[in-house]
């Protein structure tokens, strides 16, 4: 079959390969470049496991051809840690708010949050779960992940995080 | 799930996707967003051997108005609808509207010309583009021609549109500032397609209607624009019996199948019932 060249920048590096048309960008991410944070954890498109970040989109992985990010600039979760290595905000909420039990759903959930925190980084509770919408998670009841934003949110703008009296 | 095999084209220009498609006749299909083909591709119910990716169509982007008339391109995302000042000001039931489609994922890559092109009864935006009175624009290998949204969709997944046409965009005439409007989608969890959901669009001068337009969504095998329901709307006060008379003219008109949403009957119901509570928010928004 034939093979198309793409090119990307994947967490800020460049990347060159042929792909067949086909490919998803899931299995491109997964199996030619070998990053493995993206799950595929649906086969309808919804349960937002394989989002990645596209050009400051964030994007369902598997519902996107690898042609159609040729030129694109990508961060999945492998690019979410800080500069020196440290955990990101987000990262460092899901640790301290639990915001997840098996872990499948996370990788995901974080990417999307990222995306989520740049264009409203300050978003009101109702905002972050309809921000998330996309992300389901089978574990948590979805509570902790909240948390584990707002968490981040308050962080990221200089303030403690304080949980909401109930 | 892993597509069929097909050969993938970037056209840069209209023409060039329009002769790309008479060249590979029934073979090749359009790719806009991608998020109802994709899927359709990984399940094989669709195997098109040639994708024509528009996303590099440079003329198919973009939100303007023209005298009293809003054009969108038809590759415009969902998120570009939802954030778009000019909409927001001028037509906000469409973000309204674009915000109850799937996710943000979704919308993000979804794109309005994709939503009106696909033909699936589910889609919010054919509806939508009935109530509003919309003409969509087509380009052929012999240019261009105009087909009303409420003369676009003939059946499931099939509508006026020839294999070698593209939709290029969509012309809404603006609502007079003041009107009310509002979209009701009644869905089992987020992200789903609607069990039934109503468009209404209407001006008021006092108390009395002065215009109303009225169209159902997933409640027959293409979108319904409800002409008589409309018909008795207009000039009155939205008095409970002229109402009741209206939604039982709209509920009269759906033929929905019966589905994982609910049995015919109730979906039929809840088509009037959205349109009842659609009705009370636009006459709401109108009278300010
Ligand atoms: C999980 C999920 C939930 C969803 N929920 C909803 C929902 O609630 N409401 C809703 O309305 N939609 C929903 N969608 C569908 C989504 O909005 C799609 O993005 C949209 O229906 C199609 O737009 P697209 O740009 O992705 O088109 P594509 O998938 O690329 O194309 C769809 C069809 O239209 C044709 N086409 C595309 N563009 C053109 C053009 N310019 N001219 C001619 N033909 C063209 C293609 O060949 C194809 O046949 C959902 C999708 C998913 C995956
Ligand atoms: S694997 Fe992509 S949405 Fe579920
Ligand atoms: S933590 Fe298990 S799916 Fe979310």
């Amino acid at each position: 079959m034939e093979q198309i060249p793409v090119t990307m920048t994947v967490n800020g590096k460049k990347v060159q390969r042929f792909v067949e048309p086909r490919t998803l960008l899931i299995h491109f991410l997964r199996e030619d470049l070998n990053l493995t944070g993206p799950h595929i954890g649906c086969e309808t498109s919804h349960c937002g496991a394989c989002t990645v970040d596209m050009n400051g989109m964030s994007v369902k992985s598997c519902t996107l051809f690898a042609a159609q990010a040729n030129n694109a600039e990508l961060t999945t979760i492998e690019g979410m840690a800080n500069a020196d290595g440290t955990l990101s905000a987000l990262q460092e909420g899901f640790r301290q708010m639990h915001g997840l039990q098996c872990g499948f759903c996370t990788p995901g959930m974080i990417t999307r949050a990222h995306t989520l925190l740049q264009e409203n980084p300050d978003p009101t509770e109702e905002e972050i779960r309809f921000g998330i919408a996309g992300n389901l998670c089978r574990c948590t009841g979805y509570q902790n992940i909240v948390k584990a934003i707002q968490y981040a949110a308050a962080k990221l703008n200089g303030r403690d995080y304080q949980e909401a009296a109930e | 799930m892993i597509p069929g095999e097909f050969i993938y084209h970037r056209p840069s220009s209209v023409s060039e996707a329009v002769s790309l498609l008479v060249s590979h006749g029934d073979e090749a299909r359009p790719l806009a967003g991608g998020h109802s083909l994709i899927p359709m591709m990984k399940l094989r119910m669709a195997a098109p051997e040639h994708l024509i990716d528009l996303s590099g169509v440079a003329d198919l982007k973009g939100i303007q108005e023209v005298g009293d008339t809003i054009v969108i391109g038809a590759m415009t995302t969902q998120h570009e609808l939802v954030n778009s000042d000019l909409l927001i000001a001028k037509l906000p039931i469409i973000r309204e509207t674009s915000l109850m489609i799937a996710d943000p994922q979704i919308r993000y890559m979804g794109t309005i010309g994709g939503n009106l092109a696909n033909g699936d009864p589910g889609n919010d935006m054919p509806g939508l583009m009935q109530c509003l009175n919309a003409v969509y624009v087509l380009a052929g290998p012999d240019g261009e021609r105009d087909v009303a949204a409420r003369d676009f969709y003939e059946a499931a997944y099939f509508t006026a549109l020839a294999p070698e046409e593209l939709v290029t965009a969509v012309k809404i005439p603006t609502p007079p500032s003041g009107h009310g409007f509002a979209y009701e989608k009644l869905k089992r969890k987020v992200g789903d397609y609607a069990t039934a959901a109503a468009a209404v669009l209407v001006t008021m001068s006092g108390d009395t209607v002065s215009s109303c337009s009225v169209a159902l969504t997933n409640v027959a095998d293409t979108p319904l624009y409800a002409a008589e329901a409309s018909e008795i709307l207009n000039g009155s006060t939205l008095d409970a019996d002229t109402v009741k008379r209206a939604v039982a003219a709209a509920e009269a008109i759906t033929m929905p199948a019966a589905d994982g949403r609910g049995p015919a009957e109730y979906r039929t119901k809840m088509a009037g019932v959205m349109l009842e509570r659609a009705l009370a928010r636009a006459a709401e928004r109108a009278k300010g």
